[in-house]
């Protein structure tokens, strides 16, 4: 680990020099300026937090095992799947992707040394766990019972738990947030290599890209949001708050006016990531370059626009809500696009079944559920009968979770060779991925049946015919985490025993394949130029 | 700066130039263009308070219609002109650096960062008024007597912590645009910056400008209801 390039070239068979090995110690991780360091750091914390946010799901479920409320008591029961989901919204599905994976990748797709700004970058990871140690003292300190969503008045004038030192968090979580989302939009304007056309960038990228532009321009509304909402609980300012005449609804809006386009924080840059992984793995072209890319930046736009379907039953006017239904409808059309796409890629395509493909099957399989099951949840009427059910839970972890979740492990296995320099053991992650899979909709099929029936969500008891499902959902919970350990047990135990990895093991095209695995410290030994796009791969060009 | 001396091996590069860019031009061009959408940030964030205000005086037009003479126009009108003027030196700093006339360039920010403590400092007084009279924002509001009705009916506290918010943002933009016309100032001081690196200099004068340019518009609104 400590030998330095020098070291590697007198005794001549050494490990090469690369940015793992090229500065040793703790100390040269933490003040590092590279971003494929400062990436893999944020995987790790994010990982981190999606273990801790992980445990409080599974708390969750196992309460619901039965219709009793026999583990914990409704207080707790509350703080449990609040914790649960400020932590994995705000600690690991916004940053999970483009500050991690898209931080590593992303400079190497663009042939740049680095991105635009270095330091900024280091300062966002900082700024980042800063934050987190704000929710970490939330949930040691009496933890946090308002829902994610920190609704008025409940959170600013009744809740006796931690609600400040959340707000603070989440507040400090969004401006590392929005500096990564400058950093990348700027990286990817200014740092392309020569010939790297708009057109011949990654699809990844033109999803990192529409995901730096909804960050730059949705997360600062929630910031003006959540301070206004630390000031109105601790100095009681009033304007959410109906006893001085404030209005409660407003905060809804100024919430989900953030709250939603950020959904597409997390799912955007999954897209990108597939679009890479059905590519590469099918041996074939991209179907539908142009699409795909545009219908990137068209979701993160008409994403900003319809944030008033969380309000369909809040007392908005009907008008307004018709219009968001039609909006949110729209919606629909740029992600059918991309699933199309994707599909029509695989279409006589040389497919590649190793364990990245399985990865990127099962998202289209868990992508297609949840997003078809958001267009009853957008059509007015239906929504109202469905609003605030596990139909709904279903739905957003079907699209949050599942899609953003099995992206990121696809993710992590495609570029795997790529940060860790090792190969990963396919004959073990391949039936670990059916459990994954099989596991995953076992838990939250069950839930859209139980929501539709009107099983209520944030109910720790229930009515007793609801428990046959809660009890599949269970099982199904504890398996699926189960099968997120055996994950990571393998791929620790690449770090230690796996095969070295070859130069480009995928055979890919794009940028980030044409140096070597690990790259070295300065990504590639000279200035690489782009001749071609990264999906004309030679075999099906001559088919 | 330290990170170009330590990887800057191809030569002749402006000794400021970071190494993973290629030119002086593209780290120019990458930092404003970084500026530029950090500016945008700025004004989604302030976004929310204008939205705040506008629902607010859809909510209580009558309100706000008396609770601003509450407000010291001259105050805010003088405070208007300080913020204007610091603009046009700030300006002038950016191209007196642009010339390399650093000597000048310090001047013109020390007239900025003046005309920013005089606009404190007035925020000071009308603060303390505010304070004195008990034109509080939400449940601290004592300014005159109200009963439950008028509370939510009339809703002056709700003025007050608009008025409270939108300035002291905005007040808190303009401290730390002080601290970092100050680090200007010892740069330039030490001889950094010339025509070709000037990017951070003109990027605080973006900065800058924006922060006046929200006080145009807070101006009016608050302090010049009707």
């Amino acid at each position: 680990m400590s030998s330095t390039s020098l070291d590697a070239a007198a005794s001549g068979h050494g490990e090469e020099s690369n940015y793992l090995n090229a500065h040793p110690g703790i100390g040269s991780w933490l003040t590092t300026l590279d971003h494929k360091r400062i990436g893999v750091m944020y995987l790790i914390t994010i990982l981190t937090f999606f273990l801790a946010g992980g445990l409080l799901a599974l708390a969750v479920r196992a309460e619901l095992f039965t219709a009793k409320g026999d583990l914990f008591t409704p207080d707790t029961y509350n703080k449990l799947f609040t914790l649960h989901g400020a932590i994995m919204v705000f600690l690991v599905l916004v940053p999970a992707i483009p500050a991690s994976i898209g931080n590593i990748v992303m400079p190497l797709m663009l042939g740049a040394k680095d991105v635009a700004f270095p330091r900024l970058n280091l300062a966002s990871y900082y700024i980042y766990v800063f934050g987190a140690l704000f929710m970490v003292y939330t949930l040691v300190s009496g933890g946090l019972d308002t829902g994610w969503t920190f609704y008025t008045p409940y959170s600013s004038s009744h809740s006796n738990s931690s609600v400040t030192s959340a707000l603070l968090g989440a507040f400090i979580l969004g401006f590392s947030s929005i500096l990564t989302g400058v950093n990348f939009m700027v990286t990817v304007h200014k740092m392309r290599a020569p010939g790297l056309t708009w057109t011949r960038m990654p699809l990844f990228i033109w999803a990192l890209y529409s995901t730096s532009l909804i960050q730059i321009l949705a997360t600062p509304v929630v910031a003006i949001t959540l301070f206004l909402l630390t000031f109105e609980r601790t100095v009681g300012i009033g304007i959410f708050d109906p006893a001085l005449g404030g209005d409660p609804v407003l905060f809804e809006h100024f919430f989900w006016f953030y709250s939603h386009p950020v959904v597409y924080v997390m799912v955007l840059p999954a897209f990108g990531v597939i679009s890479e992984t059905v590519a590469i793995n099918s041996r074939k072209h991209i179907f539908g370059y142009n699409a795909i890319a545009l219908s990137s930046v068209a979701i993160a736009a008409i994403g900003f626009l319809v944030w008033g379907h969380h309000l369909f039953i809040s007392g908005q006017s009907e008008l307004a809500g018709s219009i968001f239904s039609l909006i949110t409808m729209g919606v629909a059309v740029p992600t059918a696009i991309k699933v199309i796409s994707w599909i029509m890629t695989l279409w006589r395509g040389s497919i590649r079944y190793n364990t990245v493909m399985m990865y990127t099957l099962g998202f289209l399989w868990i992508f297609t559920i949840g997003g078809l099951t958001g267009l009853p949840l957008a059509t007015l009427n239906t929504d109202v009968h469905l609003h605030d059910t596990y139909f709904v839970v279903a739905h957003f972890h079907y699209v949050m979770m599942g899609g953003v979740l099995f992206a990121l492990i696809c993710a992590m296995h495609h570029w795997w060779p790529l940060i860790t320099g090792k190969m990963f053991n396919e004959n073990i992650a391949k039936p670990v991925f059916w459990l994954v899979f099989l596991s995953y909709n076992a838990t939250f099929l069950p839930q859209f049946v139980a929501g539709s029936r009107g099983m209520p969500r944030r109910y720790h008891e229930y009515l007793p015919e609801f428990e046959i499902w809660h009890k599949a959902s269970t099982i199904g919970a504890m398996l699926f985490g189960l099968g997120l350990f055996l994950i990571l047990f393998y791929l620790v135990a690449s770090l230690l025993k796996g095969a070295k990895a070859p130069k480009n093991p995928w055979n890919g095209l794009s940028l980030e394949w044409q140096t070597s695995c690990p790259p070295p410290e300065h990504n590639f030994a000279g200035q690489p130029i782009c001749k071609k796009g990264p999906y004309e791969f030679p075999e099906t060009l001559s088919a | 700066m330290s990170s170009a001396a330590h990887h800057g091996h191809e030569g002749a590069h402006h000794p400021d130039q970071a190494h993973h860019f290629f030119s002086m031009e593209q780290q120019n061009a990458a930092n404003k263009l970084g500026m530029w959408a950090f500016l945008v940030q700025e004004l989604l964030f302030f976004g929310g308070l204008f939205m705040a205000y506008i629902a607010m005086r859809y909510m209580y037009p009558d309100t706000f219609h008396s609770a601003y003479q509450h407000l010291s126009i001259p105050m805010g009108a003088f405070n208007t002109v300080v913020l204007l003027t610091s603009s046009l030196t700030m300006a002038l700093a950016v191209r007196e650096t642009q010339l390399e006339n650093r000597g000048k360039a310090k001047n013109y920010l020390v007239v900025t960062i003046i005309c920013a403590f005089i606009f404190m400092v007035v925020k000071y007084f009308e603060y303390t008024h505010k304070f004195h009279d008990g034109l509080l924002p939400g449940k601290h509001f004592k300014g005159w007597e109200l009963d439950a009705v008028q509370k939510v009916h009339d809703a002056p506290q709700l003025f007050f912590a608009i008025y409270f918010m939108m300035t002291g943002v905005h007040g808190l933009h303009v401290v730390i645009g002080i601290g970092v016309l100050m680090w200007l100032w010892v740069r330039l001081n030490k001889g950094d910056f010339d025509k070709n690196n000037y990017s951070a200099v003109e990027n605080v004068g973006l900065y800058w400008h924006l922060v006046d340019l929200i006080w145009i518009f807070l101006f009016p609104l608050l302090y010049l209801v009707k």
